[in-house]
């Protein structure tokens, strides 16, 4: 955590709600310490072959952009709005009526008015009136049309790279404007002049070229698995060596990088490998880890919808040369908004695959039938219920849940019930948090969309703040001391936001917990949980 | 005194003006009664299709609806079928009930910060009463328009009048009697919808500071069409015979200005006229745009079916052959299967 943090009670203290006097288009942008994320390496940029590689400072004057980057951005725009009907109707025909306003966890935490959605969007919008419509070629800023100016564009650069595409707001718009679609369109433009993140940019590279964010080679990501198997033996006494990148193998499993690299997702990682382990020794079930794409997430999405299709092309290139059924995806929010909403069309179609079936329970994924793609929530809940898995939750009792819904499951799929299905099924102490907080209503864990790096702790903080403060608020009423999730971010980014607002909660996911429950065939009688834990009733022994 | 919303009350006001003037003194009956009219109907008709021609233009690459429940998986769970619809008949419903009844402005709740301790999210029903009220209240009064515009009229809209106009205003007693048979709801709580929508623009600090003037612009022209409308009604007591024949030669193309006909009656005219050819322009056509907008008409469906995007193009991929060209020696040594073996020397 950055050192230079105010304390939780005086950050709580310094939000202010109050609306300034001077008009919003009147304000400049200040771009502050802490709350932006560094500019991307221009090594990055450049293996990418994206624009303008070089390097710059967002704090400096001159951010060396190309002489015509404003024919740039003009062309880009109208190329989108030919592109794009969600943007160039969305650019049309907000009323301002405000309901979005409050909805933002960047607003709620930071009280920039900016981080309202409506206005994050009005600074895109007041460009495009100006460069595209009549009325505001006529009435100006009347109309609300300003020119794209370098203090417009220095606005964009900050105030999109504050949005974590959660989609909230959208499902308060009368109309279902996206203010995810507009910072992704946003984030595209600005990366035509290269004006990107470090931690966007650098994950990308590292995807493109060693098939994970975190640019783990094959031998070193085998090697990691390796001490996950050696863990997890010590623990149940149970061998769970996984194959790699294996020819003609039933099924193809692709998860995060983050789950193999990062405590506490690392014991999820281990949770998955239990589960194959098991339903092998059970029910011969044929699974393989590739190397190649190695990545579930895709912080292509969060450049431009070129670069997520770049990276996703992966999923389906493996699958095809492994020969597999089908794919099995694990615990990722961004990673399934792509795979719910762009894999096929962008890659697909999957016709060398066969539609999705368990092969335990004979299950159809009729939903899944044309990407050939199903999430681990989906598949396990599926075993829950025909009973395929011998479970024990008191091996969970310690533990007293509340779940996180991630926003691209919750607001770009709508997978709520599965995994509360399988976390109520492992552990026996649940409870929600209130419920304009979750589902639909969730709130982000304010790191999403690349914004998890930690030069920007304090608006990290800032923007997890509503859904600490619903967590505080099961903590005290119920003794909630465990936050579970379905998404390797948020595993990344919730433990932090915890120590910070809500000490004394810890951060699982949801296979790790069903790894914990799994009685696996031959194990030894365990008594600590994956984390090395004393099991509950084990303690005093 | 706001400058954003003086702004457009003075432009109204000088609207006001322009049509009083121009037939009190000016005597410029053809103009505003004739001219404008129909050049502002055209501006609207062709504007408003051309806008929504230009959006349907577009095309909707990606399947995006945003979900706000459950999805159609697995058979036993329970499917949210209008918030999450996986089907187009599903999808029709989720329309409806966003056009018609405003389902997610219904959702609305407010958020109080209660000094950091607890935050709270309240049930926020104003916005959606006021926004239902003011456009339901308007199609009320647009459809009972339509007397003036057809000969006979429609029996549907004589119902509609009959409904709207329940509520008898009467105070009988034997000194004094005063009656307003037939009051018309609708022109009322369309005032007062307007006001509240217009206060709340003026006076919530977030609402005031995301406005510009052509936020209040339609607020102000429109409560000028309906004061207009209410002063003709009910206290002017206009010449309704003369205007329905005025408005009968108005769309039959034959137009003859009526006599006797007060200068309010050409002020009503004329904002409406600036109302119909402002439309096409402005944020006015959130009407036509909220049927496109693709979050709320498509199906959550593309891992069941695909969706085709037209201008989908290839682009530069990092094949496995070289990825394996690059690290084939360290998965060699790792013990990871590989396509092709290390060649002597290589």
């Amino acid at each position: 955590m950055a050192d230079d943090l105010l304390k939780p009670d005086e950050q709580l203290g310094a939000i202010d709600h109050k609306i300034p006097k001077k008009g919003w288009m009147d304000t400049p942008v200040n771009i502050r310490k802490g709350m932006y994320c560094y500019a991307s390496n221009p090594k990055s940029v450049e293996y990418l072959s994206l624009p303008n590689a070089r390097k710059w400072n967002p704090l400096e004057e001159d951010w060396k952009l190309p002489e015509n980057w404003k024919e740039i951005i003009y062309e880009g725009l109208r190329e989108r709005l030919d592109r794009f009907r969600s943007l160039k109707v969305f650019m049309d025909i907000c009323v301002r009526c405000g309901a979005c306003a409050d909805k933002c966890h960047f607003f709620i935490g930071t009280g920039d008015p900016k981080n309202m959605p409506v206005l994050r969007a009005e600074l895109l919008r007041s460009v495009y009136r100006n460069d595209f419509t009549l009325a505001g070629k006529i009435l100006g800023s009347v109309a609300g049309a300003r020119e794209m100016t370098l203090d417009v564009l220095k606005e964009w650069w900050y105030y999109f790279y504050q949005c974590t595409e959660c989609r909230r707001c959208s499902v308060f718009c009368p109309y279902g404007i996206d203010t995810a679609e507009i910072t992704i369109i946003g984030r595209e433009l600005l990366n035509l002049i290269g004006l990107n993140i470090d931690w966007i940019a650098t994950p990308v590279a590292n995807c493109y070229r060693t098939g994970n964010h975190l640019g783990i080679q094959p031998h070193a990501f085998k090697d990691m698995l390796d001490f996950f198997v050696e863990d997890v033996e010590d623990i149940t006494g149970v061998n769970v060596e996984p194959t790699y990148n294996k020819k003609g193998a039933d099924i193809l499993f692709i998860t995060p990088s983050g789950d193999v690299f990062a405590d506490p997702g690392t014991y999820t990682c281990m949770g998955y490998m239990m589960l194959f382990k098991y339903l092998k020794e059970r029910y011969g079930f044929d699974v393989t880890w590739s190397t190649y794409a190695s990545e579930g997430g895709n912080f292509g999405f969060f450049t431009s919808h070129e670069t997520m299709k770049r990276l996703n092309s992966k999923m389906y290139a493996e699958a095809k040369r492994l020969g597999v059924k089908w794919i099995l995806g694990g615990e990722c929010g961004h990673m399934w908004r792509v795979i719910n909403q762009y894999m096929d069309t962008m890659n697909g179609p999957a016709d060398f695959m066969e539609e999705p079936v368990s092969p335990i329970t004979g299950t159809k994924f009729e939903n899944a039938k044309s990407t050939k793609m199903v999430h681990i929530a989906e598949f396990i809940a599926d075993l829950i219920k025909h009973d395929k898995l011998e479970l024990d939750p008191r091996r969970n009792d310690n533990l007293k849940v509340t779940f996180h819904d991630s926003c691209n499951p919750a607001r770009g799929m709508g997978m709520l019930d599965e995994p509360r299905y399988v976390i109520q099924n492992v552990c026996n102490h649940f409870y929600e948090m209130p419920a304009n907080t979750i589902r639909e209503n969730t709130f982000c864990c304010g790191s999403g969309a690349g914004l998890n790096a930690g030069e920007n702790m304090e608006l990290r903080m800032a923007g997890g703040l509503p859904r600490a403060n619903a967590v505080k608020h099961v903590h005290e009423k119920h003794g909630v001391n465990t936050l579970a999730c379905v998404c390797a971010v948020d595993r990344a980014a919730l433990p932090p936001l915890m120590e910070y607002w809500v000490p004394g909660v810890e951060v699982i996911g949801m296979t790790e917990m069903v790894g914990n429950a799994l009685i696996m065939p031959g194990e030894k009688e365990r008594d600590t949980d994956l984390r090395g834990e004393p099991l509950p009733g084990t303690e005093e022994e | 005194m706001n400058s954003k919303y003086m702004f457009s009350l003075v432009a109204v006001i000088i609207l006001f003006l322009l049509a009083y003037i121009g037939i009190e003194t000016a005597g410029l009956y053809t103009l505003f009664g004739i001219w404008i009219p129909y050049a502002a109907v055209f501006i609207f008709a062709v504007g408003v299709v051309y806008r929504v021609v230009d959006w349907a233009q577009s095309p909707v690459p990606f399947r995006i609806p945003t979900t706000c429940g459950q999805q159609k998986s697995l058979p036993w769970i329970r499917h949210a079928s209008i918030d999450n619809p996986a089907e187009n008949n599903n999808v029709v419903l989720r329309m409806f009930l966003e056009v018609v009844f405003f389902r997610s402005l219904f959702r609305n709740m407010r958020f109080d910060f209660n000094k950091g301790n607890k935050f709270s999210y309240e049930w926020e029903k104003w916005l959606w009463v006021g926004a239902i009220a003011f456009h339901w209240t308007l199609f009320v009064v647009v459809v009972r328009h339509l007397r003036f515009f057809t000969e006979p009229v429609p029996l549907c809209i004589q119902w509609l009048e009959t409904l709207d106009s329940f509520l008898r205003v009467e105070f009988m007693t034997d000194f004094l009697q005063i009656g307003l048979p037939g009051v018309f709801m609708s022109g009322l709580v369309l005032l007062a919808a307007l006001i509240y929508l217009l206060l709340r623009r003026m006076f919530i600090p977030q609402v005031n500071y995301i406005s510009f003037s052509a936020d209040f612009f339609p607020l102000f022209l429109i409560m000028g069409i309906a004061l207009s409308g209410l002063f003709m009604r009910y206290l002017a007591k206009v010449d309704i015979v003369a205007i329905k024949a005025f408005t009968m030669g108005l769309v039959t193309f034959h137009p003859v200005i009526p006599e006797g006909v007060g200068s309010v009656f050409y002020v009503h005219l004329f904002f409406v006229s600036i109302l119909l050819a402002y439309f096409p322009f402005s944020k006015l056509m959130h009407a036509g745009g909220v049927f496109l907008s693709p979050t709320r008409n498509m199906a959550n469906n593309s891992r069941a079916e695909r969706h085709v995007n037209p201008w989908n193009y290839p682009v530069k991929v990092h094949t496995y052959e070289e990825y394996e060209d690059e690290f084939r020696e360290k998965m060699i040594e790792a013990g990871l299967p590989v396509e092709k073996e290390l060649t002597n020397g290589g």
